[in-house]
């Protein structure tokens, strides 16, 4: 039986607002970058087209190294984040009395605004007066103050850590989800033939997560790659750039320097690497999902 | 007997190490909020003081009173993002209602295809794509507005909308419209009579994840198209306890759970929901 015209018509009168506001908002904006990265736009009046010359800059520059640094940085926050998110679902997971309200309790980070968790990070991590750095001292394991956010190496790792905080909810409460979605007369059976709590663990949960796991790798690994609010607001990708992501680096140059055309060049290059992660994921959600009826 | 008990009873070391296994967890996602909050209650000289001391000594509620004095503006601030959050869901929902609708009961040639286009979307953080919004948000005359504000915002809270959405009426039995249409109702009416109503936990989720997501991006957004205070959103509204020489700190953490209370006693309520929609976007697949 073929779609009837008027059914398809309806359908999109019914796509239409939102399909027209996403093509205004999103996408000319992504054509608009695209085309500015080939000029000089900036507060001046006029542009010009410059051909190539905004990428040949970025690839002479320090732009290299930042792309390093973007992927340093985004493959250790979503690693930490999978590994605490996970072993949080597990506890969580555990039939023991007070889970509900557990599991209430690892939701604030997600649902309170990002900016106010982050300016609760940034009085720990204050050098003269922070909790991390008083406890430190405290305890006798450093000498001094320790200010996370005024030395490369250090700020690196405060930035990584308060992105984790903020993304660990998510994670938390998908892998959650999809330790439930586990027919539980797997572990009946198991449980029948005597095997041991580790032991169903390793042979039913474990193998039955990857799926999952995998999906919400590439999820967090998009939604990490994006991360703006908690470097802003932690480091302005300082000290000396240590702490400055592809993200960081496009908004200094383009609303900051408010040199458009070079910031559109960096921006356009996010949006190759974004689309390749993309792709991927599509791909390798697609593929776990026609696996799944083997 | 029965298994699923039996199965699920844990020897005291295992309890033991379970709980402690979640102490440690939430310990790293509330420390922040503990530390926050006793912040809130030292007086400035107690923080501003060697050696750190965790609990205040002689603490009060009075930073939650100075608050108010040292930034008149708070209140509004709160309003903001109030106002911004609400007329980016409400526009949302009118958006996304239709489309997931159509989503989940129409095939048509290209559906799939536009499906995943919206999903695309969701890669793309508004931080890519600041500047050619910048420059559009100048031409349509929004900048230093509530609309500079709303009009991006909306744009990115779409896709995973439409998602969540499509994927809870789709569990909606078909059989349901297909009675509609077939007694003579026009598609309009089986949406609004018929399938409406059913969604309607699922909307109200959608609803609270797109509230969630606005309250949260409203930080860059107004960081880069707005630049008046009053209309400036509580994210960036909390920088008014910078002062020139030193953060107020302990009023700064006032602020934040005083801006952040209305919020969480909403979402506490409405938890139960949540969970479930997250749930039910999760185990799809």
């Amino acid at each position: 039986m073929g779609v009837r015209r008027s059914t398809v018509i309806f359908a999109w009168i019914l796509l239409l607002p939102a399909v027209l506001y996403v093509t205004v908002i999103v996408a000319y904006p992504l054509v608009d970058t695209f085309v500015l990265s080939f000029t000089n736009a900036s507060l001046k009046k006029t542009t010009n087209w410059v051909g190539t010359a905004n990428y040949e800059k970025i690839f002479n520059g320090t732009f290299a190294e930042v792309i390093v640094r973007t992927f340093v940085w985004t493959t250790f926050s979503v690693a930490i984040k999978m590994i605490i998110g996970t072993f949080g679902a597990l506890m969580l997971n555990a039939a023991v009395p007070g889970r509900a309200l557990f599991r209430v309790l690892t939701m604030p980070p997600w649902i309170v605004p990002m900016a106010i968790g982050i300016f609760m990070w940034g009085w720990m991590y204050n050098g003269q007066f922070g909790m991390i750095s008083g406890m430190l001292q405290n305890w006798g394991l450093v000498d001094g103050p320790v200010a996370f956010l005024a030395h490369g190496s250090t700020a690196f790792w405060a930035t990584i850590i308060t992105d984790v905080w903020i993304g660990v909810p998510m994670v938390t409460l998908y892998m959650l989800a999809s330790m439930q979605a586990i027919p539980q007369d797997l572990y009946e059976a198991a449980w029948t033939d005597g095997a041991g709590r580790f032991y169903r663990f390793r042979r039913i949960t474990l193998p039955l997560l990857v799926p999952a796991m995998i999906t919400m790798s590439m999820l967090s690994l998009i939604a990490t790659f994006n991360s703006f609010d908690i470097i802003w607001i932690l480091t302005q990708g300082g000290p000396n750039g240590d702490t400055t992501t592809m993200i960081i680096d496009t908004y200094r140059t383009a609303i900051g320097s408010k040199k458009y055309g070079e910031g559109a060049a960096r921006a356009v290059l996010i949006c190759i690497f974004l689309s390749i992660f993309c792709v991927a994921y599509f791909r390798v959600t697609h593929r776990l999902a026609s696996g799944e009826h083997r | 007997m029965s298994q699923p008990a039996m199965i699920n009873r844990y020897r005291w070391y295992e309890l033991i190490g379970i709980y402690a296994g979640i102490f440690l967890f939430l310990s790293f996602i509330l420390a922040p909020f503990v530390e926050g909050f006793l912040v809130s209650l030292k007086p400035l000289s107690l923080l501003f003081s060697s050696p750190y001391r965790f609990w205040p000594e002689n603490g009060s509620f009075e930073a939650y009173r100075t608050m108010w004095v040292s930034v008149p503006g708070f209140a509004r601030y709160i309003f903001n993002s109030f106002l911004i959050s609400t007329v980016v869901t409400v526009v949302v929902l009118l958006l996304v209602v239709p489309s997931a609708y159509a989503f989940a009961r129409f095939k048509f040639r290209g559906s799939a295809a536009l499906l995943a286009a919206f999903l695309a979307v969701n890669m793309f953080s508004g931080a890519v794509l600041l500047i050619p919004l910048f420059r559009l948000m100048r031409s349509l005359g929004v900048l230093n507005t509530y609309f500079a504000m709303i009009v991006p915002g909306v744009a990115f809270l779409i896709p995973s909308a439409i998602w969540l959405l499509r994927t809870y009426m789709m569990r909606i039995p078909r059989e349901l419209d297909e009675a509609a249409l077939v007694d003579g109702a026009s598609h309009i009416y089986t949406l609004c009579r018929v399938i409406l109503p059913i969604a309607m936990p699922g909307i109200a989720v959608v609803a609270i994840t797109t509230f969630i997501g606005s309250y949260a991006q409203q930080f860059i957004f107004a960081l880069t198209f707005n630049s008046k205070t009053e209309y400036m959103p509580l994210p960036i509204g909390l920088y008014a306890y910078f002062g020139r020489q030193e953060v107020v700190w302990n009023e700064l953490m006032a602020a934040s759970f005083v801006g952040i209370a209305p919020a969480v006693i909403v979402i506490f309520y409405l938890q139960r929901y949540l969970v479930s929609g997250l749930t039910a976007g999760a185990v799809k697949q």
